[in-house]
């Protein structure tokens, strides 16, 4: 540290002759004179930066420990009893959320490069094959439209309601880890484009989870194998009931509570059953795993293989289940009437993808209605309305 | 310290130290992950402990909850607590040979690891890998790295 009395003008108060005396005596007068340097040493002080924080008024380190840990607790509580803290999460989210896009960036970058850089051989190659898929999904979904309408007509005659209506949302899995130990992934679509929690979020080949968390930029996907997700599910071949649990690792789920001589064998699928509400019934889950049934044992311990490429995929779907039922007696008119909105999704009807902002990729399966998957049905009469459910 | 150090290179090495903690390691990598924020933190409060006060880390540990999708209040309260014993102990700690300082900081990341552990533990009891201990160990193997690097960010300003 610089000489805090240089340059500061001594001022010499005691008799000069004084210091010619003892030792101890001259030093005592130095240190009594350099007591009338002190104010200009604590004003220099003052001025420099570093050293004005080191003196800076405010409460005592304890003190601020003290009320940074009531705050946090405060905040744990809050968060763990109630929703009310979500406000503050999702401001806070647009300040860390470009680091997420940040540490994504390479990642895109190279897809990138890796696409502009395939020959066109490679393309012609991929245009073909997709072209036969799409062909060949088209010609399955011909008769799709006459079996929802006849399913509904038979439901009718048995008096049973017929959930109507999904939307698609694609989104794109952001390259980061948060959580190591947990099963969860982040994508870049959030409640800007209409995200709640709850969603359940699909791949191509099966169901990957729920939204966990949606904030404005990104949001939180929880997989069907994290160990604090279960979903109800049933066996497509004799339609038995059950609950598959996560196990923690991406390709096994966990069948616990099926009885030793329950009806399943391996290489059953197994399809949502739409019971619990937030996933809609008939997407399939998982494959039944090859299992020996212990005898001494009331449970037999199964396990299933997830459907979806939980470790693979970049793209996922998010859906918009519209949980209302269609009306029995007059199909066409069914869209007129004010829709009851289900307790869980409370924002769908008001942030629809249909009303992301202006210029943002906000894909539903309603813009292109043919070459999307099965999942959605003809182009609605008044699309504008966007309430997400056809006639 | 004979001049201003500015918050701007603090405030950059812990955005650095945010992206590597969520950056998508490759297989084992992930899980043996360490806690780079908190190590950033403590050498910057070792080292200018008049610019880093109990506030900075609690409102590091916030944005760090949000940016990895915890319970608010989580990371808040163990940086709030670590940053805490480095400023009592900062004088002490710059003494210290680098081995020593490192058992030091194997007993922060140990401590805060627990504290991250009982937390979970109470909102709902959780199983734990043993590898979820590991990111002590590295984070204690990092800190050569982290104190030589960012000395070196620290010096090459005073140079100026």
């Amino acid at each position: 540290m610089q000489n805090p009395r240089s340059g500061v003008p001594r001022r010499i108060f005691f008799a000069p002759q004084l210091n010619k005396c003892g030792n101890s005596l001259s030093s005592y007068i130095r240190y009594a004179n350099s007591i009338y340097a002190l104010p200009t040493f604590f004003n220099w002080i003052k001025r420099h930066p570093a050293i004005k924080l080191l003196f800076a008024t405010g409460p005592s380190i304890n003190t601020r420990l003290l009320v940074a840990i009531i705050a946090s607790v405060a905040l744990l509580i809050t968060e763990h009893q109630s929703h009310r803290l979500d406000a503050l999460r999702a401001t806070l989210s647009v300040i860390v959320d470009p680091l997420k896009y940040l540490v994504d960036l390479p990642t895109v970058l190279i897809e990138q490069t890796a696409d502009s850089v395939s020959s066109y051989s490679t393309l012609k190659k991929e245009n073909t094959q997709l072209r036969e898929e799409q062909f060949i999904d088209k010609t399955r979904l011909l008769k799709f439209d006459s079996l929802e309408k006849e399913n509904i007509r038979l439901r009718a005659l048995l008096e049973n309601s017929f959930k109507l209506g999904e939307q698609l949302l694609i989104a794109e899995l952001l390259s980061i880890n948060t959580a190591p130990y947990e099963n969860i992934v982040v994508v870049n679509k959030g409640t800007r484009f209409g995200v709640h929690p709850q969603q359940p979020v699909l791949d191509a080949n099966g169901v990957v989870g729920q939204v966990f968390r949606a904030l404005p930029f990104s949001s939180e996907i929880m997989l069907i194998t994290d160990p604090n997700h279960a979903i109800p599910v049933q066996v497509n071949r004799n339609g038995l009931l059950t609950i598959a649990v996560g196990s923690g690792q991406l390709n096994r789920l966990n069948l616990p509570f099926l009885p030793n001589n329950a009806d399943i064998r391996p290489g059953d699928l197994l399809i949502t059953s739409g019971l619990g509400g937030t996933f809609p019934s008939g997407y399939p889950v998982a494959i039944v795993d090859d299992f020996t049934p212990i005898t001494n044992k009331p449970f037999v311990n199964i396990t299933a293989t997830p459907k979806a490429m939980l470790d693979r995929n970049r793209e996922l779907l998010i859906v918009w289940s519209d949980s209302s039922p269609v009306s029995l007696s007059s199909p066409p008119t069914s869209h007129e009437k004010t829709p009851e909105t289900p307790p869980n999704d409370h924002s769908a009807e008001s942030v629809l993808p249909h009303e992301a902002p202006k210029g943002k990729r906000a894909r539903t399966a309603r813009d292109n209605p043919s070459t999307e998957s099965g999942l959605t049905r003809e182009a609605p009469a008044k699309p504008q309305a966007g309430t997400g459910r056809d006639e | 310290m004979n001049s201003y150090f500015g918050f701007g290179r603090i405030i950059l090495t812990i955005v650095m130290a945010m992206c590597l903690r969520i950056a998508p390691w490759p297989g084992f990598l992930a899980g043996i992950n360490p806690d780079w924020v908190l190590l950033v933190l403590i050498y910057w409060t070792i080292a200018v402990p008049e610019r880093i006060g109990i506030f900075h880390a609690w409102t590091v540990g916030l944005l760090t909850d949000v940016l990895t999708g915890r319970i608010f209040g989580q990371y808040a309260l163990a940086y709030t607590l670590i940053i805490y014993f480095c400023l009592i102990l900062h004088k002490r700690l710059r003494q210290f040979p680098l081995p020593q300082q490192g058992l030091f900081i194997f007993f922060c990341l140990l401590f805060s690891q627990m504290l991250l552990f009982w937390l979970k533990n109470i909102q709902h009891p959780a199983q734990m890998h043993t590898s979820f201990w590991l990111p002590v160990f590295t984070g204690t193997l990092c800190w050569p790295l982290i104190y030589t690097a960012l000395r070196r960010v620290r010096l090459s300003h005073r140079s100026k």
